[in-house]
């Protein structure tokens, strides 16, 4: 762990109980995160991204959800606080953004007073002082005539003012850390920008740190400093967003930045990557991607192999990669 | 021919998976495999089952004959001259009045239920799938029954038909037919909402082909679920209306009219006295159990 | 002579026959949003409005626009899933649903669709063999031979038949349901099928082997696609030609390479410059447009752009711009703008008319 690290995730796992069986969300997550720093977590549907970050922040419910390995924010593991000093750290040190604004705010109050009331409650500000904050915090936002947008309700809001406000909130208390989960997916791709804009602007202003995640390559490039690409609850790929997306190191990276569509030409059929994700809840205990890639070897199928670091700060999680046997 | 497929599954024994995956588990093989592991609604079920089947064979179970009294052995308790059960305010061996009470109860608990079936399901289906013009007149004349409490429809009908049976059933029916439309038609327009349906149409078929192939089999299960809650309601009201002496006339046996005749012995015999009341509450738990059991094996959120 | 220049006009379309397969004219749907005391009508949603556009045969074309521009439902409104106001929809040279023309039955053998919903738009109670060879049991084939006939269109799409010919769609993946919709599509042999954000819920690997297979499809069977969708990369990679919705209007149609390249309407350069740059080192450093796109109901007179748009004047208030295409242009671009229509009186207009030799 680094000096200068806010967060540091240490082999965490997630797994689901379920009737059909136990599902292996997250298997093994490292990873620290730097004062002020962007992560960007790509991966598809089920790769386990959105299931980490409600690791971190203590949101998957305990009846169903087993949590393993180490989550230390501030010093602290997170996973020893109680749930009073949980809900003190959530939202006044750890914010998170969703991709749906509707269920941060309660539809029955003013977006004003919800934002206020967390000012209130976490920093024992006056309302008054909240109110003037809250103001400037949609201000901040770039909400147009935020002191009239106070007294407006969440429904009242376009989809990107909604998301703006959800913002707002969740920077009400000056969090260190702020998790985002595909905040910007359900937005039209012209809000879509402003938004990634506006975090970026954030975030620089504010120092904070970022996780973001996204399924999305041009998102997540517009947004990270640092990307973990990842897959059946794995890293498998982590290094500089520029490194990453300009000489991917995985199959798997290799194989999602070739079937996007604009490495294409039209007329042509696309670099697709054949098959679908493993199956969660059977894991094999080789490399996940091996049924899928067009490199797998008889090797890749002995063992999960180590994310092994290829430069100073860019890893990968293939055999062949990172025993120097493979350039892609 | 495009040769790619995507299903990379990993399995323990891939012959015996895939003649598992090659047969495909439909909705009804997967509600009974849900319903066998639920071991409170099957012994549930199993009741009912027994009750079905008492009453079905009534003769060959019943110990006595159900009409023969006796002026001696009246209201004697358990056990008393070989009468199980004891007798009721006529002598009459009250065992064998109530597994013969139960064809009477069962059949006003059951058949106006699925009268009120075939008919509100038509006409929710109808105002469903059609909207519309037809959706007001159906959905405003069943808002008209609604207004009335359901126990007072029923009375209301029966006080103006006369009391007996086939009265007692044709006024259950009318009365079960608005909630059967009203559910019939959320779950139609529901289900007419899905893209399946726009699918549907968009082969050129015609109404009726969609209903009979897309619908219908989407709509059974939650209609089903909240018809055979119905069941234990229309049990009660059909011993409430014998019990007003608006339902089946004496010296029939049915649980409800065997209730009002035992009630003066409430101060005699107050077990032999409870009995019919016993038996509604069961078999409409029972009922009510079931449903909900099916509830959970059918995955119907209603 | 005469073959180049038309050759020349529509770029990258060299092969293909010049006739229009799909004739939209000035179709229109107005939905009411009712409301009050006994459902007054409150409001107008003007979802489509007067929108004109022809497919060619063995083309695709790509409709792209945000949400709430009426690219779905002029696919329903096409597929007379839902009822026009106003306009006329001619399919091979026969108007539908016209006396004299071809009824609905016939244009269902002929144009089919596909949904973005994988999941909801299969039955789930039926078996998905079952769910493929209902189209053509509803135009009399016998359940056998339907059936049949599934089994072959699955293979088609990827899905060997003997694995899942009796499967539920419960039990696929949604890269293989979407299959089964593709598959439940072409059943009917269609010469034309609209694919409503058909791969927009997919993963971006799924995603590129349903676009694969869409691709393969289209060259084994003579097909022509309405493509829909709302991301543009998808778009100019699968289309021909591209239409741009704004608010129920076109506001700029022409082929990709002229679209994408040389945009001509405001909300196109808009729309294009918004994308998410896919390079690390040249990130968008400003946003083309400010706020939400305006809410349907009731939009702006005029031109429905001008509230956003940089160039907006007086003249973009009052009246709506007509879609025109420019001689420079060819017939292969055509613009819904006042600075594009040199009798509009637009300033813009007026300089760039001067400025030309």
């Amino acid at each position: 762990m680094s000096q200068d690290s806010i967060l540091s995730v240490d082999n965490l796992s997630v797994r689901f109980r379920t009737h059909e069986g136990i599902v292996h969300a997250v298997n093994g997550v490292s990873f620290d995160l730097a004062q002020g720093e962007v992560l960007g977590i790509l991966g598809e549907s089920g790769s386990g991204k959105s299931v980490t970050l409600r690791a971190i922040i203590g949101l998957l419910p305990r009846e169903y959800a087993s949590i393993g390995g180490r989550v230390r924010f501030g010093g602290r593991e997170i996973q020893h606080l109680s749930n009073e000093e949980l809900n003190a750290i959530r939202g006044a040190r750890i914010a998170m953004i969703f991709q749906e604004p509707m269920v941060a705010f309660d539809p029955v109050f003013t977006v004003g007073d919800q934002i206020a009331e967390t000012i209130v409650r976490h920093d024992g500000a006056s309302w008054r002082d909240a109110m003037r904050r809250a103001r400037d915090l949609l201000e901040l936002v770039q909400i147009p005539s935020a002191k009239r947008r106070l007294a407006a309700y969440p429904h009242e809001m376009s989809g990107g003012m909604q998301q703006r406000a959800m913002i707002a909130l969740a920077l009400s208390c000056n969090p260190q850390l702020l998790l985002a989960d595909e905040p910007t997916t359900a937005l039209d791709v012209t809000v879509q920008i402003q938004i990634i804009l506006l975090l970026r602007e954030l975030q620089r202003e504010l120092g904070m740190s970022v996780i973001f995640v996204t399924h999305d390559v041009g998102v997540a490039t517009e947004i990270s400093d640092r990307l973990a690409v990842m897959y059946a609850g794995r890293f498998v790929e982590t290094g500089p967003a520029v490194d990453v997306i300009e000489q991917p190191r995985h199959p798997y990276t290799d194989g999602l930045l070739s079937s996007t569509v604009l490495s294409a030409r039209q007329g042509h059929r696309l670099n697709a990557i054949p098959g679908a994700p493993p199956d969660l809840m059977a894991l094999p205990d080789a490399c996940s991607f091996a049924p899928r890639c067009r490199y797998a070897e008889e090797q890749c199928l002995s063992g999960v192999p180590a994310l092994s670091p290829i430069t100073r700060d860019h890893a990968t999680r293939c055999l062949r990669v990172g025993e120097g046997r493979l350039e892609l | 021919m495009v040769s790619k497929t995507d299903n990379t599954v990993i399995v323990v024994d891939p012959a015996e998976a895939l003649r598992r995956a090659r047969q495909g588990r439909g909705y009804w093989r997967r509600v009974w495999e849900r319903l066998r592991g639920d071991w409170g609604t099957l012994s549930v079920i199993g009741i009912i089952l027994l009750i079905l089947l008492a009453a079905a064979f009534a003769p060959f179970v019943a110990t006595h004959d159900p009409m023969q009294g006796s002026i001696l052995g009246r209201l004697k308790g358990f056990g008393y001259n070989g009468h199980i059960l004891g007798t009721d305010e006529t002598g009459r061996d009250l065992f064998s009045r109530i597994v013969f009470g139960a064809r009477l109860s069962l059949i006003t608990g059951v058949l106006p239920v699925l009268f009120a079936l075939v008919i509100g399901g038509f006409l929710g289906v109808v105002a469903g799938y059609f909207r519309g013009f037809p959706n007001s007149v159906i959905m405003r004349g069943v808002d008209v029954l609604y207004a009335f409490p359901s126990i007072l429809l029923a009375i209301a009908i029966t006080g103006m038909l006369g009391s007996g049976l086939t009265n007692t059933i044709l006024a259950l029916t009318i009365t079960f037919i608005p909630p059967l439309v009203r559910i019939s038609e959320t779950v139609t327009s529901q289900v007419r909402s899905l893209d399946f349906v726009e699918a549907a149409r968009s082969s050129g078929a015609r109404p009726l082909t969609i209903i009979r192939f897309h619908i219908l089999n989407n709509m059974l299960g939650p209609v089903l679920v909240y018809t055979t809650s119905l069941i234990s309601i229309s049990i009660i009201l059909a011993a409430g209306l014998s019990f007003l002496g608006l339902g089946v006339t004496p010296p029939d046996a049915e649980w409800g009219l065997m209730l009002n005749n035992l009630r003066s012995a409430i101060w005699v015999n107050p077990v032999i006295a409870a009995l019919p009341g016993v038996m509604i509450f069961i078999t409409s738990m029972c009922f009510n159990l079931m449903s909900d059991g099916l509830r959970q094996a059918m995955d119907v959120r209603l | 002579m005469v073959t180049t220049t038309i050759t020349d006009a529509v770029p990258g379309m060299t092969a293909v026959e010049q006739q229009p397969l799909l004739v939209v004219r000035d179709l229109r749907k107005h939905f009411a949003v009712k409301g009050g005391f006994l459902g007054r009508t409150q409001a107008v949603v003007q979802a489509v409005d007067n929108v004109t556009f022809d497919v060619m045969k063995g083309e695709t074309l790509g409709i792209v626009g945000e949400s709430g521009c009426g690219k779905s439902t002029t696919a329903r409104v096409i597929m007379h899933l839902i009822e026009p106001d106003a306009g006329e929809v001619i399919f091979d040279g026969q108007a539908v649903g016209h006396s004299d023309g071809i009824g609905y039955r016939e244009l269902y053998r002929n144009v089919q669709m596909v949904f973005q919903d994988s999941y909801s738009s299969l039955n789930p109670r039926l078996p998905i063999a079952l769910s493929v060879a209902f189209g053509p049991m509803v135009h009399g084939m016998l359940r056998g031979a339907a059936l049949e006939r599934a089994a072959s269109v699955l293979g088609q799409v990827g899905l060997d038949s003997a694995n899942f010919a009796n499967r539920y769609s419960h039990e696929l993946s949604g890269g293989q349901r979407q299959r089964v919709n593709i598959a439940r599509a072409l059943a009917l042999e269609p010469k034309l099928i609209l694919l409503d954000e058909a791969v927009s819920s997919l993963d971006k690997s799924i995603e590129a082997q349903v676009l694969n297979l869409l691709f393969d499809l289209k060259r084994e069977f003579d097909l022509t696609y309405i493509f829909i969708s709302h991301d543009l990369n998808v778009v100019r990679y699968i289309s021909d030609r591209v239409l741009v919705m704004y608010l129920g209007k076109v506001a700029e149609i022409g082929s990709v390479e002229a679209v994408y390249t040389n945009p001509q309407h405001p909300y196109t350069q808009a729309l294009l410059s918004s994308m998410p740059s896919m390079d690390p080192r040249r990130r968008t450093e400003q946003a083309p447009l400010t706020g939400d796109p305006p809410n349907p109901i009731n939009p702006p007179s005029g031109c429905r752009f001008r509230t956003r748009c940089p160039f907006a004047e007086d003249i973009c208030a009052g009246t709506p711009p007509r879609l025109t295409s420019r001689p420079e242009h060819g017939i292969s671009q055509q613009v819904a703008c006042h600075m594009h229509d040199p009798s509009s009186g637009h300033s813009r207009a007026m300089a760039t008319e001067a400025a030309r030799p």
